[in-house]
């Protein structure tokens, strides 16, 4: 088999048992914390009849392994059971809201990511000098914001000054596409502004860190414009850091998301998972947390896949 | 030893939350709980910052705020530090199996993103605020057992530690008398970065309202609260999330000149 071949099914293999691992913590490890599951839902005044009845509900009464496993069966086959507090079939409410979810993150995704790379290749370029220090500056300030805090700001600011900002995201099914765009700018501006500046400070470093090598002295020599040596010779070899830079900071939208559609009222997966944990519905939590779970390990593996592939040394073992 | 400005901007403002923090019963204008005037009224000399969503004092709560928020953050990164660095120096010690599955297990709470793993935990645990430093600190001793490990494996393999396994000193002594006194520089460092973690951690959770619980106030449950006037304009929520913003930056400020300086002085250990 070809070593490279060899070096993503052991990172595909290793993704898939660390999904797995994860959702027997997310299932057994909320088994182990101390004190009983039921009671903890129902509160301390709950009758002995209604305790009874819940853990009849939950099948708590039987062994926690048996119980894992017949979750995990419902998973793998699409049945993620119902919530307790309404009885609605999990799976059915997760649907239209992770395409919600996908909606924001997406919209998120398609300008931060060109933006990032712009700002980081001008600070790489204008490296010490004001341009570069006025990015850091702002970006070192970003950083230190928590999501919910930057969407106030933005949302103060920005609907005062611009009045056709909502600051409420509402969209709903058969919405047109440029109406949904609409209603989800300003949460998008927010993550936006969260992401921007992870982003932005790896990609300039991993191109500074190329601008250290012998070719761009040689290419510096030649004469080439700056500009030039970045875009000829460094950053074809900074993609696969920045790639994978990139990656990571998508699966950290992953979580900016759900405080930032909390903060707009925007009905989507982490909304809802919010509102569920605040409702201690168990089974929605743990449902909602596992595909959150995945999606974060599915793009760190894809952010490692992609540095497999784009490098070449790697291509190419002893 | 010269201190750069940015440095002492951080130091003296972070000074001056702590002070806060520790004298808010004496500095406090007001009673935290109590409706002292009308709902959302400007600054004026008698409330300085104005009022709250039901008329309270908003420089009292932010006051009190402040000892909620840094206490919970201090003790909980208080607990991720001793919790993270004697298993990341005791796994750089033993190595071997105990390495392994201390790391492996790591690495597993670290794929999971950790408001995840708190939202998840915090549906099923009482809402209190035991139980929230407990969460907040276990969640972040990961990134301190990861830090520590990493640097006592350094340590592990010079000669002073090497001779006093030899001498036959037994486990804790290797890693308080040995490996901890020479871990010391990048620790102090992490230590602030940790504590800006579990800052923006406790506030967020408190935002989603899941955090600290009323009667007590957070600087994260008071925007929670005031957030819906900021549709009429008013800028109540503003006040505690610049107070948590300015925090933040204050502590970075000069958790990055320790770093610089100690990464300068022990030959490049500090990152």
């Amino acid at each position: 088999m070809h070593p490279i071949v060899k070096l993503l099914v052991q990172r595909i293999a290793l993704g898939l048992l660390l999904l797995l691992a994860v959702s027997a913590v997310i299932f057994l490890g909320v088994e182990a914390l101390p004190g009983d599951t039921a009671q903890a839902i129902l509160g301390q005044q709950a009758t002995p009849e209604a305790l009874a009845n819940l853990r009849e509900k939950l099948g708590l009464n039987e062994p926690a392994l048996t119980r894992y496993f017949t979750w995990l069966g419902g998973v793998l086959t699409g049945d993620l059971g119902t919530a307790l507090t309404n009885g609605a079939d999990i799976a059915t409410s997760i649907g239209q809201r992770l395409g919600n979810t996908l909606f924001l993150a997406g919209c998120a995704a398609a300008i931060s990511v060109p933006l990032a790379i712009l700002l980081g290749l001008v600070a790489a370029r204008y490296a010490g000098r004001w341009p570069d220090k006025l990015i850091s500056g702002i970006t070192l300030t970003t950083i230190s914001l928590p999501e919910f805090v930057a969407a106030y700001f933005v949302i103060y600011f920005l609907t005062q000054l611009i009045p056709i900002f909502q600051p409420v995201a509402m969209v709903f099914p058969g919405m047109g596409f440029w109406a949904k765009l609409h209603a989800v700018a300003l949460p998008v501006i927010v993550l936006v502004l969260v992401v921007l500046a992870h982003m932005m400070r790896m990609t300039r470093a991993a191109i500074l860190n190329v601008m250290q090598s012998a070719y761009v002295e040689t290419a510096e020599l030649k004469g080439l414009s700056p500009m030039t040596i970045i875009w000829r010779h460094a950053f074809p070899n900074a993609v696969a850091p920045v790639v994978s830079v990139v990656m990571l900071n998508l699966a950290y939208l992953v979580v900016g998301v759900v405080v930032v559609e909390v903060v707009f009222g925007y009905n989507a997966l982490g909304q809802y998972l919010v509102d569920h944990v605040t409702k201690r519905d168990l089974p929605v939590v743990q449902a909602v947390g596992l595909i959150f779970a995945a999606v974060y390990i599915f793009l760190n593996m894809l952010a490692d896949i992609i540095g497999i592939l784009a490098n070449p040394r790697l291509r190419h073992p002893k | 030893m010269r201190i750069p400005v940015s440095a002492l901007i951080g130091l003296v403002l972070t000074g001056g939350f702590l002070f806060v923090a520790i004298f808010a019963k004496w500095l406090a204008p007001y009673p935290i709980d109590l409706a002292v005037g009308g709902v959302w009224e400007g600054p004026s000399a008698q409330y300085w910052l104005g009022t709250d969503t039901i008329g309270r004092d908003i420089l009292s709560r932010l006051i009190y705020g402040a000892q909620v928020t840094i206490f919970v953050a201090l003790a909980s990164s208080v607990l991720a530090f001793s919790l993270g660095a004697f298993l990341g120096f005791f796994a750089a010690v033993q190595g071997g199996w105990i390495d392994q599955t201390l790391s492996r297990g790591v690495d597993l709470m670290m794929a999971i993103p950790s408001l995840i793993v708190a939202l998840v935990l915090l549906s099923v645990l009482p809402l209190n605020l035991t139980v929230l430093i407990l969460v907040i600190g276990v969640l972040d001793s990961t990134r301190v057992f990861r830090l520590s490990r990493a640097v006592a494996a350094d340590i592990a393999v010079m000669d002073y530690v090497e001779a006093a396994k030899l001498r036959g000193e037994r486990g804790n002594w290797v890693i308080f008398r040995e490996i901890l006194p020479n871990a010391m520089s990048p620790l102090v460092a992490e230590f602030g970065l940790r504590f800006i973690f579990a800052v923006l951690f406790i506030s967020t959770l408190s935002f989603l309202g899941l955090g600290v619980q009323p009667p007590l106030a957070d600087w994260g449950g008071m925007v929670k609260e005031n957030k819906d006037g900021l549709i009429y304009g008013k800028s109540a929520a503003l006040l505690p999330s610049a107070a948590i913003a300015a925090l933040a930056i204050s502590v970075n400020l000069v958790a990055d000149w320790i770093l610089t300086r100690t990464s300068s002085l022990k030959g490049g250990r500090g990152g």
